[in-house]
């Protein structure tokens, strides 16, 4: 009972495994672009969250942290080029399902 | 022992945090209107917010608030809501491949745990908050040259994704600056 309830690194590390898992669960099932864009962000997170608390637990220093802050910056790139990309698709095709823009032109 | 001691505050806000987090995180797997889905994420950022305060990394959840609540979910709601005709919303988040994709999650997070578990991680002391300082110490010194690439990946993303969301409407025979040259040449 006192390990479960005294928080240590393992805590953490689980729930960014369980945040991955959920991240690509919604990756793997949904047709939707922007949902799946959704996934990624999920998993980014659970990523950035075990840079963290590596550098909190095992490692002592703010390396860790600085690998979140580009992890965070990196992810901002990522959903604006994605927007743009969905909406130039979503002009071309009239929907952004996955499952409808398998091809490179008309 | 006596359980009430075991409990602390910390213990609390970890529990609290880590169920709101799954929670909402579960909300954008499933639900089925993809508006709720990205709301849901709104919980999952915020609370890995929480957990990086937590983790006595106040700056990079300072930043996680800013930066993914404050822009990326805006960004992603404007996707959601300029790419969804009214009344379509429900029909456009229906998920497929459950039964292939379930297991394949569960089985990555099995091995995850797996490994978690079983290895003996070098734990050393752990680095208090407030890291601000010392954070900026370490961009302006051993990392300034992945600093500034990242800069400048971050214009240069920007200023592509403007470039591919305007030839879009340009497409659409929407543009506007091109009228008006027109009328300034002629």
């Amino acid at each position: 009972m006192s390990a479960i309830l005294t928080i240590g690194l393992n805590h953490y590390l689980l729930l960014s495994a369980a945040l991955f898992a959920i991240g690509l669960l919604t990756v793997a099932t949904r047709r939707n672009a922007v949902a799946v864009l959704m996934g990624v962000e999920l998993i980014l997170n659970a990523a950035a969250l075990n840079f963290v608390a590596f550098s909190h637990y095992v490692e002592g220093t703010v390396g860790g942290q600085v690998f979140a802050v580009f992890i965070i910056v990196m992810a901002a790139a990522e959903a604006a080029i994605a927007l743009a990309i969905v909406l130039s698709i979503f002009r071309h095709f009239k929907s952004i399902d996955a499952n409808d823009t398998s091809t490179l032109r008309e | 022992m006596d359980l009430s001691t075991l409990i602390t505050p910390g213990t609390l806000f970890f529990f609290m945090l880590a169920a709101v987090t799954l929670v909402s995180a579960l909300g954008v797997a499933l639900a089925p209107n993809i508006l709720y889905s990205a709301f849901s994420l709104l919980g999952t950022l915020g609370g890995v917010a929480g957990l990086y305060l937590l983790l006595g990394a106040d700056f990079v959840g300072i930043v996680q608030v800013l930066v993914y609540v404050g822009g990326i979910l805006v960004l992603i709601l404007f996707a959601v809501l300029l790419t969804n005709k009214l009344g379509e919303l429900k029909l456009n988040n229906l998920s497929t491949g459950l039964m292939v994709g379930a297991p394949a999650a569960v089985a990555l997070l099995a091995l995850i745990v797996k490994g978690v578990t079983t290895t003996a991680w070098p734990l050393t002391e752990e680095a208090t908050a407030p890291t601000t300082a010392r954070l900026g110490d370490s961009f302006l010194r051993e990392h300034l040259l992945p600093f500034e690439l990242v800069s400048l990946v971050l214009l240069m993303a920007l200023v592509g994704a403007m470039v591919i969301a305007r030839r879009a409407a340009k497409e659409e025979g929407r543009s506007v600056p091109e009228e008006s040259h027109d009328r300034l040449v002629g």
